[in-house]
């Protein structure tokens, strides 16, 4: 009866799992991926060793060092305004690239786009809200941030050139936002936006120079449009992620939420 | 084969001999003892061992030192028969300048990634909701022959267009907003106290929360208070006229 002959007793699910996940960590594709100490190589158990190796062996070193004060890491006393100033900017660039996918940037089509991304699209409805009210959110916390950091005096030596950076981030979250203004061209975009570049003209020197370089012609229309999309949903964000880079180098170099270094 | 450089070679040659006489001397060095080692302290170890009848001429201060020259009982004599000495004990903050001082340190992970990681979660949750209950406004198509009024800036530029009721656009359209940019570019420079402490710092800390109201009153009157033609109004007389 084949019940009765003993061959190998037959793995069970389980124990076949614990295989296939201990060859996975042997192979080279998982060492390469994986660097010497990460805990994803030697399994993690609590102890304060793997505490530090979860920072030091992954990319948060970048952002963290291993240990902080401990009263820094109080809610009542960080706020988290920088790194939720951050978030929403990863957050508005994944919504971003959602709605690229149904806008074009000419004046025949970028409203009625926004039109049948709110009334067709599964979640577009959505999804343009949250970009919208994340947009006005991260200009409130890059604001809120730039207050507490002041009044706590953090921009004191060695931080001051952090805090120049951060007044450039501060001034690219508002052109960001301002350059995403105008794209649902709607009434409301395009006399905000009318009001706001009329302003850019009084600039002395360079002035009509530079507002005909940023509305593509004397008038705010349809080349605009174009400019501003590729200003919004390129350069501006480029240029952040480089100010960003700097900004997050000297908090690890110089010291953030836990005072100077 | 290549053949060696003559130089090279006699090179060689002297480095050889230099280290063979070098090796002799050490040799020599091996055979009176150790040559590190004072010639002073040599001899007095010697007579330790001898007959313990010279003692240590000059005793260390008694306490540390246990076993005095008791008879003869030599005095204590390490490994390689020298004589150990303690001479002085310093306290470490005599000598020693620490600098820093101990600071109370949790973990990153899990102390702080949990924080951030929460703010992102409720952070991501207010905006769903918010979201969900809030439209965003969507206008009627652009048209450029239908000015509507009044017609205003997004809200952050509202303190601008407010100040372009007072002023000429280059005053409050760039010179103002650029002077402010700048100010606050140098505060850390032009700040020179060392302090922290709020009571320390009363004129920064007074002077950028002007600046902070001046900026937060122009953009709530523009906002709010502003209604067709950009009059003043008051918006539970007229009603609001404010988009986000």
């Amino acid at each position: 009866m084949a019940s009765t002959i003993e061959e190998k007793p037959r793995l069970t699910l389980k124990e076949r799992a614990a295989k296939l996940g201990e060859t996975l960590q042997g192979s080279q594709a998982w060492n390469s991926i994986f660097r010497p100490g990460s805990i994803f190589r030697k399994g993690y158990t609590d102890s304060p060793r793997n505490r530090s190796y979860v920072i030091m062996n992954s990319v948060l070193y970048h952002l963290h060092p291993v240990k902080v004060k401990r009263h820094a890491v109080k809610v009542s006393y960080t706020l988290c305004l920088g790194g939720l100033s951050f978030f929403l900017f990863i957050l508005l660039t994944v919504t971003g690239i959602f709605l690229m996918f149904f806008y074009r940037p000419t004046a025949a089509n970028a409203w009625q786009d926004i039109q049948s991304l709110q009334t067709s699209v599964t979640f577009g409805l959505m999804v343009r809200n949250m970009h919208r009210w994340g947009a006005h959110l991260m200009v409130l916390s890059v604001f809120l941030h730039m207050a507490r950091v002041f009044y706590h005096g953090a921009y004191k030596a060695p931080r001051e050139f952090n805090w120049v950076v951060g007044v450039i981030l501060l001034t690219l979250t508002l052109l960001l936002s301002f350059t995403g203004y105008l794209l649902p061209w709607d009434q409301l975009a395009l006399w905000a936006v009318a009001v706001g570049t009329n302003m850019m003209g009084y600039s002395p020197v360079i002035g009509s120079q530079v507002r005909f370089v940023l509305l593509g012609g004397v008038e705010i229309g349809a080349e605009t449009l174009l400019r501003w999309y590729v200003l919004h949903v390129l350069l501006f964000p480029f240029v952040t992620v480089i100010f960003l880079a700097i900004h997050f180098w000297r908090v690890r170099k110089d010291g953030g939420i836990s005072g100077p270094l | 084969m290549t053949e060696i450089p003559e130089h090279l070679l006699k090179r060689a040659q002297a480095a050889r001999e230099k280290a063979a006489a070098e090796a002799g001397a050490s040799s020599d060095g091996e055979a009176s003892g150790d040559s590190r080692i004072p010639a002073h302290l040599l001899e007095r170890s010697k007579a330790a061992k001898a007959g313990g009848s010279v003692a240590v001429a000059e005793k260390p201060s008694g306490a540390v030192v246990a076993a005095p020259a008791e008879g003869n009982v030599p005095m204590a004599a390490g490994p390689g028969g020298h004589t150990q000495r303690l001479l002085t004990v310093v306290k470490s903050g005599s000598i020693q300048d620490v600098k820093s001082e101990p600071v109370d340190k949790v973990h990153t992970w899990p102390h702080l990634l949990a924080v951030e990681f929460v703010a992102a979660l409720a952070c991501t949750a207010f905006l769903f909701v918010f979201s969900w209950v809030v439209n965003a406004p969507l206008l009627q198509a652009a048209n450029f022959n239908q000015t509507p009024n009044p017609s205003k800036a997004p809200w952050y530029f509202l303190g601008l267009q407010e100040l372009l009721t007072m002023f000429h656009p280059m005053i409050a359209g760039v010179t103002l907003p650029t002077v402010g940019l700048v100010a606050l570019m140098f505060a850390p420079y032009l700040d020179k106290t060392a302090s922290n402490h709020p009571e320390d710092r009363k004129f920064m800390t007074s002077m950028f929360t002007i600046f902070l109201m001046f900026w937060a009153v122009l953009v709530i009157i523009g906002s709010f208070f502003r209604g067709p033609g950009f009059n003043f109004t008051f918006p539970w007389r007229d009603g609001i006229f404010f988009e986000l």
